[in-house]
């Protein structure tokens, strides 16, 4: 037992991250086999599958941001608002301002930098709390929004909805529908760019400094610093991301729903931590998995569908299960977790 | 000695709430002295009534202050916040207009007295917060994420309870408790607040609560050894929330006599974040100022109000309510209270070494 003991506390923090991104992934799975076997017509197309895909591009990309600030111990609350900010900027580009698609992807990543330039440097390098940072650019957001545009208006650059309604196929993944016609399955543009987001970002977590660096700060700061870990220049960067990545998120979300309004993704910052914490990644830092965020947003978007076809159509269902998920997850998580270090204590007294 | 020294530390802590509060004060001085004008006026029922900007802050702050007295003491002992606040007002408030209406939404008397409904809207709201709190305590979930639960679900149960109807109340005796009793000239809900500040006062003097709360955010295993159940602390900690949940949630729909759940309290668990975090005391738990943080509650409202009145339209607002939020907190940091500290070091410096050069210069001519 004393031979093996060093391995399990080095392992200690991956084992974490690997079982909470199993039980995550089994959950999924279970529940959309359910689905499909009980529910039926709704669910055994594919497209019903890339549909999810589709409706949440944008929220993907949120959580993936989410996710590595988390993972640093942060947390991030200005994502939704940032998201509306970036749709309204784009929109008012695009259609009074004469711009193009270009410019607006440049405005989207620019408004991004600038956040998370910012809220990167007052979280890094004036120890505020993160908390308090992103709050305070979520009001700031919110209330630009509305400075710069206070209508809801559909985007008519024609550059524009050519660009929304390019449609990737996916081979053999169509379906014949009553007329005996083929009809392929198709992912938007967003999709793509958003499971690139998600395996780059997996890769930079896995195999690169940097990203070891993201759980080493998140795990213990100390630890971190003594390492030689800069762990100022390790949270600016996760911040940065985020907010660059909140800039993508937004340009795929506007490219989703075409249009600007003050209030596009409200509550999205919820949605994504939601999504992470569903994922496996834990607020308390150093535990998460980016894999496990994108099939958190899958498990959440599931959820609301098997509600929706269940006939339980007053929104208020919608949100009372959601929470109720969050409920199981956390119950589930913290009871894994505590067991597990329970038991490595009582192994060490 | 050993007294005064927590004494001097709670003196630097309120500091940055009343310097706040002064430069807003002075701001509104040199912009507009009629800011703090208070007239003597009668109200749309005719009953003599105070009315002004200072009795509008007094007045609207009353909710954030009360819900800013239990945030304080959940931030204490959990070392996290309640997100949930708002969606629990939207409950609890949902609850009080359900007892006071029964089925019908519309009735023309109350079906139930008014101390009953707030009872049960208290037991409601404390329920919630038990919920929260076993989530945090007992499962140690992180507390904005196990609020995150709530936070969710809230406004959907609060819709939920009442069929989605909105009630409205036309009995005016039920307005009293959020608008003005006839023959007194100031709100109603100074007074709540006030209440409210008087039982903590005493609360926190004549109990262990405070000691205990603190003890249990700077270290819970080690207060767990000196004899404290930290898990026992937390639920009541957010116990108590949940009871000033249910006096601000009694407020809030006592003011309009109806409820609106999608918008009710919207973003007030922010502000409430905001008053603790203004008040000089760590989000990360420990050691707390409760007076620091209701006069942080009242900055924030004497902001919102000097932005209204300046024609901020209410959905700009947060954007210049985040700009003053960053600077007031990057002011309090560390870094640059060194940095300015340094500045001023080195202006001292630069006015005592003029006369020397000038000196020097002399000398050599």
């Amino acid at each position: 037992m004393k031979a093996t003991k060093p391995r399990t506390n080095r392992i200690a923090g991956m084992s974490d991250t690997n079982m909470l991104l199993f039980i995550t992934i089994v959950v999924f799975f279970l529940m959309y086999f359910a689905a499909v076997v009980f529910l039926g017509s709704g669910f055994r197309k594919p497209q019903a599958f890339f549909n999810i895909l589709n409706e949440n591009a944008a929220l993907i990309i949120l959580s993936c941001g989410m996710s590595l600030v988390m993972i640093t111990g942060g947390i991030d609350i200005s994502l939704g608002t940032l998201t509306a900010l970036v749709c309204m900027s784009c929109a008012v580009n695009l259609d009074y301002q004469g711009g193009t698609v270009f410019s607006a992807v440049m405005i989207a990543l620019g408004i991004g930098l600038a956040f998370g330039i910012v809220q990167g440097f007052l979280v890094a390098y004036l120890d505020i709390q993160p908390f308090i940072v992103t709050l305070a650019g979520m009001f700031f957001a919110k209330g630009m929004t509305t400075i710069v545009n206070n209508t809801q208006f559909n985007v008519k650059n024609p550059a524009f909805q050519a660009l929304k309604a390019i449609r990737i196929h996916v081979p053999f993944m169509g379906a014949v529908n009553k007329l005996g016609k083929y009809i392929p399955a198709y992912v938007e543009l967003g999709v793509i760019v958003a499971l690139l987001i998600v395996l780059v970002l997996f890769f930079v977590l896995r195999w690169t400094k940097l990203g070891r660096s993201f759980y080493a700060v998140g795990g213990s700061l100390q630890s971190a610093v003594m390492l030689g870990v800069n762990a100022r220049r390790t949270k600016f960067i996760a911040h940065l991301l985020c907010s660059l990545l909140a800039g993508i998120g937004g340009f795929v979300y506007f490219l989703h729903v075409g249009s600007g309004s003050p209030s596009h993704a409200t509550g999205a910052e919820m949605n994504a931590i939601a999504a992470s914490i569903i994922g496996g990644t834990m607020l308390t830092g150093g535990v998460g998995n980016i894999i496990g965020t994108l099939f958190g947003v899958l498990s959440l978007s599931t959820i609301k569908n098997i509600v929706t076809s269940l006939g339980l159509d007053e929104a208020w269902w919608t949100n009372i299960t959601v929470a109720f998920m969050i409920c199981v997850f956390l119950v589930i998580q913290s009871m894994v977790l505590n067991r597990k270090h329970g038991a490595k204590r009582g192994e060490i007294q | 000695m050993k007294g005064k020294n927590p004494f001097r530390k709670a003196n630097k802590q309120i500091f940055i709430p009343l310097a706040a509060l002064l430069g807003l004060v002075l701001f509104n001085l040199i912009a507009d002295p009629s800011f703090f004008r208070i007239v003597l006026s009668r109200n749309s029922v005719g009953y003599p009534v105070l009315s002004g900007y200072l009795i509008t802050i007094l007045d609207n702050a009353s909710e954030l202050v009360i819900l800013a007295i239990g945030m304080t003491l959940v931030t204490a002992s959990s070392g996290g916040q309640d997100i949930s606040v708002g969606a629990a007002i939207a409950i609890s408030g949902s609850v009080v207009l359900k007892v006071l209406c029964g089925t019908n939404s519309r009735p023309e008397t109350l079906q139930a007295p008014i101390i009953v409904a707030f009872l049960v809207s208290c037991v409601v709201a404390m329920f919630f917060g038990a919920f929260n709190g076993v989530l945090v305590a007992y499962f140690n979930i992180q507390p904005m994420v196990a609020t995150l639960i709530l936070y969710t679900a809230g406004r959907s149960i609060a819709a939920w309870i009442n069929n989605n109807e909105l009630p409205i109340i036309s009995d005016p005796v039920f307005g009293y408790y959020g608008n003005y009793i006839p023959g007194i000239p100031i709100p109603t809900p100074v007074f709540i607040a006030i209440l409210c500040m008087i039982i903590i006062k005493i609360v926190l003097k004549h109990t262990n609560l405070g000691l205990y709360s603190q003890s249990v955010g700077i270290n819970a295993s080690a207060s767990r050894l000196n004899g404290i159940n930290p898990k026992t602390i937390k639920l009541l900690t957010y116990v108590i929330l949940g009871l000033c949940v249910a006096v601000a949630g009694f407020i809030k729909v006592s003011r309009f006599s109806t409820i609106n759940y999608s918008v009710i309290a919207k973003d007030i668990e922010m502000d409430a974040i905001l008053a603790v975090a203004l008040g000089g005391n760590s989000l990360a738990g420990g050691k707390f100022n409760m007076a620091a943080s209701i006069l942080g509650a009242y900055v924030i409202q004497f902001l919102t109000t000097t932005l209204y009145k300046f024609n901020v339209s209410s959905s700009a607002l947060p954007a210049y309510k985040a700009v003053v939020v960053i600077i007031l907190v990057v002011l309090s940091t560390p870094t640059v209270r060194k940095l300015l500290a340094k500045a001023k070091e080195a202006i001292m410096r630069t006015f005592l070494r003029k006369p020397a050069a000038t000196e020097n210069g002399e000398v050599a001519k």
